[in-house]
Parts: C-alpha cells; sequence; structure tokens
C-alpha cells in the first residue's frame, strides 16, 4: 500500500520549500520529503536574483531589465519575469521583517566575509546596515578563534572594491573564554543567553560591546561576522547597538551560516503552517511509471523500500552539491528520474583550465520545457507529472550570475503552482 | 523456558569466523581491525561544511568536545598512520546519530564513530578498570534486567534505596540523582506465555516482535499495547528468542557484545523472515539497530534480510493499513500529550509521525516539544561524570515540555522517557498505548 498525496516534492531545499508550499495554496495535500539538511544551511541568506549576465557583465543594477536578454533554456527564460515576481512575493510574505529590499527592484550591494561585495535582491535586515551603498565608515570586528572571517583583510579588500567609505578592521578575543575551534554556533548561542560573565552582572552582549568600544574611532557603523543569535538576533543586534552607540551589522560567512540556519528555521515554520506533511531522513531512490506518468516514487525508509503515491511530482533535489546532480568518471546524471542531463562525451570538455573560468559542469542539469517538465534529448517531457526546481535545473551558472536564490524562488513557485493546480 | 529467561551467555566470541558473506547483493563494510577497514571513501566525501558540528548536542553544551567532523572522517585520516592513539574524548560521543541525518554528503558518520569507539575501548581503555566494567554493566543492562526480573520487588526495592544509590555513584560511577525504572512483576515474555502466544492467525499478516529489554522487563504495557494493536488489525505475532538490539553496546564501544546478541537475534528473526514475517519494533533505537547498524557491522547469515524486513511498530501500520481513516474515525479521553522525538526516531524519518498521526485524532491535544536531544542518550546520562552534560542537553526539551499544553509526555525511545519524567515530572506514554486506547479498548 503507498502512502497517497496529491503532490509529492523531492528535495527540502528552497526550491523545494517553494513548490510545497506553492502547491500548498492552490488546495493540494502536499508532502515534501527530503534526505539530508538542506544545503540552505551552507547559504549566506542572501537572496540574490540575478547580480551578473552569463556574460560576466555587471554587477547589474536591475535584475528584471536584465532577465529578457538571457538565452533560451535559462531557468528564468522558461518560466518568465512574472514567475520570479510570484516567487519573490511568496518570499517576503513568509521573510516578512526579517527581511529587507522588497521596496525597490533594484540590486542591494552586501559586503561579504571576504570583503566581496554581493548584488542581491533581499538581504537580511541584519545585514542592512552594512550595504556597500551606504556612505558611512565602518568598523568591522572579527574574533580570535573564528577564523571564517579576517577583518582587516576583508576592510583592505573592501577598500580595494572601491567602496565609497572608509572601512577599518580590528580582531578582538571574545569575551567568552572558548576552545581553540569553537562553532560558529557557539558564538550565537553565547550572545542568544545573554548569561553574566566574570562573576559580574554584565551579560556577554555588553562586555563584547565594551571591547569594540575601546577599538572604535568614530565609526558610525560595525560590522560582524554573521553569529550574532541564532534564536534571538534582533535583540542580541539591537543591544550591541545600543552599547556600542553606532549601527550593528553581520556580514555574511560561509558554511555553516547562521543567517542560513535561521532563514531555513524559518522557512520550515511556513511549511507547517501551509500545512505541508514533511518526512526528512530517507533518500528517493527511483520510481514506477505507468506510459508518461510517474505512478510512485520509492523511498529507502532506513532499509525498506515504501512507494509514495502522488499526481504531481516536482523534483527539487539540488545541484551538485546537493547531489540532485551526481556524476562519475563515465558520466552524469539526475540519479532519482534518470532524466536527460546534456554533457559533452569527452570528460575534459567539462571544465575550462582556469579556476574561474566558463566551466560547463556549473551548467549541468536537466533541460526543463515551459512548465519545468524535464525533456529528454529529443525535447519531449520525459514524464507529464514531473517537474523540476532549482539547481537540479540546467543551463545556468547560479554561482557566476549570483542567480540561485531567485531561481529556486521563481521555478519552485512556477512548479508547484502548475502541480497543485494538475492535482486538485 | 524461553532464552530470554535462561542465564545470559558469557561466551563472547573476538573473531567474527562465523560471519559469512550473503548472497551477490549484499557487501557489508567491514569495520574491525584485521579486516582492512575501507572508509575512504566515506571520509573523502566530507567536504568540511561542518554541518554535522553545528548539529551535535554534545558539542552544542561542551566547548571541549572536538565535534562528528573530528571524530568521524578528521580522525580517521590521523588513524592511517600508525602513530596516533584514538582520541579519548570519542567516549564522549553519545551516539544520538544526527550527524548521520545532518550529513548533505553522505559520510557514514556514526559508522565511523562506532568503529573508532571499539577500536579505543579495545586497544586503549583499561579492562581492569571501574569504568570498563562500569560501562560493561551498563551496555549489557539485558542481563541485569534478567536477574531483577527474577525478584522484581526486592530489585525495585534495593535499587530505589537512595543509599544503595549514592554507593552505586560512589564505587561504581553511576549517577545517584536518577531513580532507577522499576521492574515489572510480570514480564513480557511471561504475560505472552501465559495468554498461549498469539490469539490471531494469519497465512499473509505476520509480524515477528523484537520488543527490547525494556518493553520486556520494565515497561510490559507497551508491549502489550503492540500485540493488541497488532491483532486488532488481523495479524498474527511471533515472539521469538532475541537478546539486545545492541545499540547500548555500540555507544559503549563493546562491539563484541553486540555481535554476541546479533548473531542470535539475526538468526532467529531471519527464520521467520523466510517464512513471511515482517519484524516490528516497539523502541526506535532497536528498530534502528537492526536496519542500520548491523549491516553496517555485520556479515552473519541473514543480516541484510532481517534489515530490510524491519520497521517500527507504527510506522509499519501507517504503511501497510489505513491508519489515518482509522484514527480519524476514533476518539479517546486525554489528556494532551507533549510529544519528543528521539534522535533514532529522526534518524528513520519517524520524527513528525506521532503528531501527524494524533493530530487528527479526537479527544486529545498533541504538541512537539521541539527537536532538540533529550540528552541521555541511553546509559550515557546514567554515568555520574556525564550527567550534567545529559540534563544540559536536555535543557531545551524540558523548558518546551513546560511550555506545551499538555502535562502528559509521549515517546518512542524508553531512555527518552526516562530523561521526560525526570526533567518534567510528567508521566510518559508511548505512541502504541495511545492507539490502543484509540482502537482497541474503545
Amino acid at each position: 500500500m503507498a502512502i497517497e498525496q496529491d503532490v509529492l516534492v523531492v528535495g527540502g531545499g528552497l526550491a523545494g520549500i517553494t513548490a510545497a508550499i506553492s502547491a500548498a495554496e492552490s488546495g493540494a495535500h502536499v508532502r515534501l520529503v527530503s534526505y539530508k539538511q538542506p544545503t540552505l544551511r551552507h547559504a549566506s541568506g542572501l537572496i540574490d536574483v540575478l547580480g551578473y549576465t552569463p556574460d560576466g557583465e555587471g554587477p547589474i543594477v536591475d535584475p528584471f531589465d536584465a532577465v529578457e536578454d538571457l538565452p533560451e533554456g535559462h531557468p528564468y527564460e522558461r518560466v518568465g519575469p512574472a514567475a520570479i515576481e510570484a516567487g519573490l512575493d511568496l518570499f517576503d510574505d513568509i521573510a516578512g521583517d526579517t527581511y529587507e529590499g522588497n521596496h525597490t527592484d533594484r540590486n542591494a550591494l552586501v559586503p561579504t566575509h571576504g570583503g566581496a561585495v554581493k548584488p542581491t535582491a533581499r538581504y537580511p535586515d541584519s545585514t542592512a546596515a552594512g550595504l556597500a551603498s551606504d556612505g558611512r565608515d565602518a568598523l568591522l570586528v572579527g574574533f580570535e578563534r573564528l577564523v571564517g572571517f579576517d577583518a582587516p583583510l576583508a576592510a583592505k579588500h573592501l577598500a580595494a572594491a572601491g567602496a565609497p567609505f572608509d572601512a577599518r578592521g580590528v580582531t578582538v578575543e571574545f569575551p567568552v573564554e572558548l576552545s581553540a575551534d569553537p562553532k560558529v554556533t557557539r558564538f550565537a548561542h553565547l550572545l542568544d543567553q545573554d548569561k553574566p560573565i566574570g562573576g559580574g552582572t554584565r551579560g556577554v552582549r555588553r562586555a563584547l560591546a565594551e571591547l569594540v568600544n575601546g577599538r572604535l574611532d568614530g565609526e558610525a557603523r560595525v560590522g560582524f561576522p554573521a553569529v550574532l543569535g541564532d534564536d534571538h538576533p534582533r535583540e542580541v543586534r539591537t543591544d550591541l547597538a545600543e552599547h556600542i552607540g553606532a549601527d550593528v551589522f553581520e556580514v555574511p560567512m560561509g558554511p555553516p551560516s547562521l543567517p542560513g540556519i535561521r532563514l531555513e528555521d524559518r522557512l520550515y515554520e511556513a511549511l507547517d503552517e501551509a500545512g505541508v506533511s514533511i518526512e526528512t531522513g530517507n533518500p528517493v531512490v527511483g520510481f514506477e511509471a505507468d506510459g508518461d506518468r510517474v505512478e510512485s516514487v520509492v523511498v529507502d525508509r532506513t532499509g525498506n523500500d515504501v512507494p509514495y503515491a502522488a499526481e504531481e511530482y516536482v523534483l527539487a533535489t539540488g545541484g551538485l552539491v546537493g547531489k540532485g546532480i551526481d556524476s562519475d568518471r563515465e558520466g552524469v546524471e539526475e540519479p532519482v528520474f534518470d532524466c536527460h542531463v546534456a554533457q559533452p562525451s569527452d570528460r575534459y570538455d567539462w571544465f575550462e583550465d582556469e579556476a574561474f573560468g566558463d566551466h560547463r559542469f556549473a551548467r549541468f542539469g536537466v533541460d526543463p520545457d515551459r512548465e519545468l517538465r524535464p525533456m529528454d534529448a529529443g525535447g519531449t517531457p520525459e514524464f507529464s507529472n514531473l517537474r523540476a526546481a532549482g539547481s537540479v535545473l540546467g543551463n545556468y551558472d547560479f554561482a557566476a550570475e549570483k542567480s540561485g536564490s531567485g531561481v529556486s524562488l521563481a521555478t519552485g513557485f512556477h512548479a508547484g503552482r502548475l502541480a497543485g493546480e494538475g492535482a486538485t | 523456558m524461553s532464552d530470554a529467561e535462561s542465564p545470559p551467555d558469557d561466551d563472547v566470541p573476538s573473531v567474527p569466523d562465523d560471519e559469512i558473506p550473503d548472497g551477490d547483493e549484499f557487501e557489508p563494510v567491514q569495520v574491525f581491525p584485521d579486516n582492512e577497514l575501507d572508509l575512504r571513501e566515506g571520509a573523502d566525501d566530507c567536504y568540511k561544511c561542518s554541518t554535522c558540528d553545528t548539529n551535535c548536542p554534545v558539542a552544542e553544551v561542551d566547548d571541549d568536545f572536538p565535534g562528528p567532523k573530528f571524530q568521524g572522517p578528521e580522525q580517521w585520516r590521523l588513524k592511517q598512520k600508525d602513530d596516533h592513539d584514538v582520541d579519548d574524548s570519542i567516549m564522549d560521543c553519545s551516539n544520538c546519530m544526527r550527524c548521520d541525518n545532518a550529513c548533505p554528503s553522505d559520510v557514514p558518520l556514526s559508522q565511523m564513530h562506532n568503529e573508532a569507539r571499539g577500536e579505543y575501548v579495545d586497544q586503549q581503555m583499561d579492562k581492569l578498570s571501574v569504568e570498563y566494567w562500569r560501562n560493561r554493566v551498563l551496555a549489557n543492562y539485558r542481563i541485569s534486567a534478567w536477574f531483577a526480573s527474577k525478584v522484581p520487588r526486592l530489585a525495585n526495592a534495593v535499587m530505589g534505596n537512595s543509599l544503595v544509590r549514592q554507593v552505586g555513584e560512589k564505587v561504581f560511577g553511576v549517577t545517584a540523582e536518577r531513580e532507577f525504572p522499576e521492574f515489572a512483576q510480570q514480564t513480557f515474555r511471561q504475560w505472552w506465555a501465559e495468554r498461549g502466544g498469539p490469539q490471531v492467525r494469519s497465512e499473509d499478516k505476520r509480524v515477528a516482535y523484537f520488543h527490547g529489554c525494556y518493553a520486556n522487563y520494565n515497561t510490559p504495557e507497551v508491549a502489550k499495547a503492540m500485540v493488541r494493536v497488532f491483532e486488532h488489525f488481523g495479524y498474527q505475532i511471533a515472539v521469538p528468542d532475541q537478546g539486545c538490539s545492541g545499540t547500548p553496546m555500540y555507544a559503549n564501544g563493546m562491539l563484541d557484545d553486540a555481535r554476541r546478541d546479533a548473531k542470535l537475534n539475526i538468526k532467529e528473526f531471519s527464520e521467520l523472515v523466510e517464512e513471511g514475517y515482517d519484524v516490528v519494533c516497539s523502541c526506535t533505537s532497536c528498530s534502528m539497530s537492526l536496519r542500520q547498524e548491523y549491516p553496517e557491522l555485520f556479515s552473519f547469515e541473514g543480516t541484510a534480510e532481517v534489515s530490510a524486513s524491519t520497521y517500527e511498530a507504527v510506522e509499519y501500520l501507517r504503511i501497510h493499513e489505513d491508519l489515518n481513516d482509522a484514527i480519524s474515525a476514533a476518539s479517546v479521553d486525554g489528556p494532551d500529550l507533549a510529544y519528543h522525538a528521539p534522535c533514532h526516531a529522526r534518524n528513520q524519518g519517524l520524527d513528525r509521525q506521532a503528531v501527524e498521526l494524533f493530530r487528527d485524532l479526537d479527544g486529545v491535544g498533541i504538541e512537539d516539544v521541539g527537536e532538540s536531544c533529550s540528552g541521555i542518550s541511553g546509559t550515557y546520562g546514567w554515568k555520574a561524570e556525564k550527567y550534567d552534560k545529559s540534563m544540559a542537553i536536555g535543557e531545551e526539551m524540558f523548558e518546551h515540555m513546560d511550555e506545551a499544553e499538555g502535562e502528559t509526555g509521549m515517546t518512542e525511545c524508553p531512555t527518552c522517557a526516562m530523561q521526560m519524567e525526570h526533567g518534567s515530572g510528567y508521566e510518559i506514554r508511548h505512541p502504541l498505548e495511545l492507539l490502543e486506547d484509540a482502537l482497541v479498548a474503545a
């Protein structure tokens, strides 16, 4: 007996969550199955739409102007600007006042941990005081033992990139005694809890603020690595700002990333609110089809193969990092439905010699029609009731374009809505 | 008289010479010394994202614990040269296995931890130390429970004595903070024999029940609920001889003990699987062990078959029966419940099952108390030196239990139940007991 639902979404990252909520909004009973924790936890938490053209031009001021010129087959070209707007609207509803940037179509410029500036459409409110377009001088504060953020280096990089303000970087010892290599969540939870330190009444936040005060030289804003709280980020920031007497912002970091973890928490709450059933921990390993329809997928429940049947399916298993696209020396494949993945037959044509060259592998993925159904090599949908969303899609290089989140939202919304409508 | 009531077997085989390969489709990964362990691929899959470290409940409360990334792939690499011992912090890992679920790159972290812990205990731990024997006794809980079950009133009186507990802590390193679980006056197996075994016969609906130690000796009401619910759905139940699932043994690095019991379990259950039975567990750590750890660690004949036929009890009914419809049509008379998902249930994808199911049951409210670990992790929280850590990990769950509407707890795992009761004073129920109330008792 199969476990039944109207729509089954495979994958628990940004695209899968968006697809599940979008399908649920059409009245369908939706189940989301996810194997491991999503790579959202690796993500900066920035919601980019398009930062650079596929030819590397940019940073782009207004991504919606640039979308029209994208090549045929690009996910945005497939779904059109309306789906991009709708995906962002869905995100804005969920994120509420924890994100900013929806007042304009134009990209914001957010400094990240290496001192690079990333063009992005939405950004966590914790980064808002740090925008590179802001002319106020900034002090960047790093912590000893937190190796992912070298504040003096980041400040120099910002200056070299031509930021219209002076940035200075200092490194301080976190005011709580820590091991040589503390987890990023340790810093966040110490700031959340704000317990008194050193037997006195001074909490962690105040002690940190006092350390920074001694290093401040008139800067109007202070940037910290993005570890300012897990459960109570706003209170942490507000307290620090008050004690320091300057605006406080976070600089997004590499994995594991607190802004990504906070976003993941909020998105899973939204799934619950939308009535989506969720199962995590077991992989989808195969499927049964009848002609051009997927009848069920097979979930490997710790050794038992259990069929899950739905009217419509959304594949949102991620790209090469999330393992929605897999490769070995013989070739590149989409492992669940074995959808066609276009690839040069010679493995040496998968990449360029330059590290930041235009690698073919970066654009590996399934090739969808305008309803996001993956197509076979001849251009026919592989299945009538299977759609794909997010980085399992090919024909775009999200890392170079800075389009990963936007593509997940737009294609997740589009695939989810079509699946929901098709199933109800 | 069954094996479960016969004196425990002291013969501890140290060489797995009776393990034989099991057909073409099954390639066990050997994780024992002398068998050319190869977890190379798993170590290489780690791309150092540290997601596991941010999910580790021990690292959360103990800044000095290096975390699963070190215990797994990094230590594995260090060990490829002969000049490195296993770091003794491996004994601080509680075997919650959350790192397995966290890893976006499929690194077999808990398998690496089991292997490192086994090697540490085998080669580096003093076999004459109190710690070794304390751990050995805790890991072999079934043996103590077997003796206690012969004289349950006396055992309860002795173990409930606070002086005995103080001495236990001072001399043996078992915390005096916890009250020992009571032993039932009649074990589940005695009850099962007394009622004359299965009351329902079926050719095509057959399950073999792995009750484990706790439901036999301490909470037979859970095992009886399993029997009544499955018989309600028309299943013929078998209760074969069985030992411990092995979970407390892996967690203490006692892999030889685990192998001894696994051999019996696999023999008994694989015979039934061959006859068309599926294996059903009421404890999520038992089902975890049979499903995941058995094929990782053992290659007795029938290991793969038992693993692939094992389910948690409610999961089995959800797959094979229209349990949602049955629950929607039923009703019970309270009380509201504060549900905690055990880590090992989480790893089997079962963490939302009870809440999703009972949400549709009239007469009872159920609320998830959050995704944190209860902190007890089987024998871990019973160790005097781990007690404070265990309670610190549990703090978040206690807070959420306090905030929840319900003042009765619910969980599938017997030691999570102990911890919930210890931290909140609530009575703790098992989902099977509520199913019995809703479907059978009505």
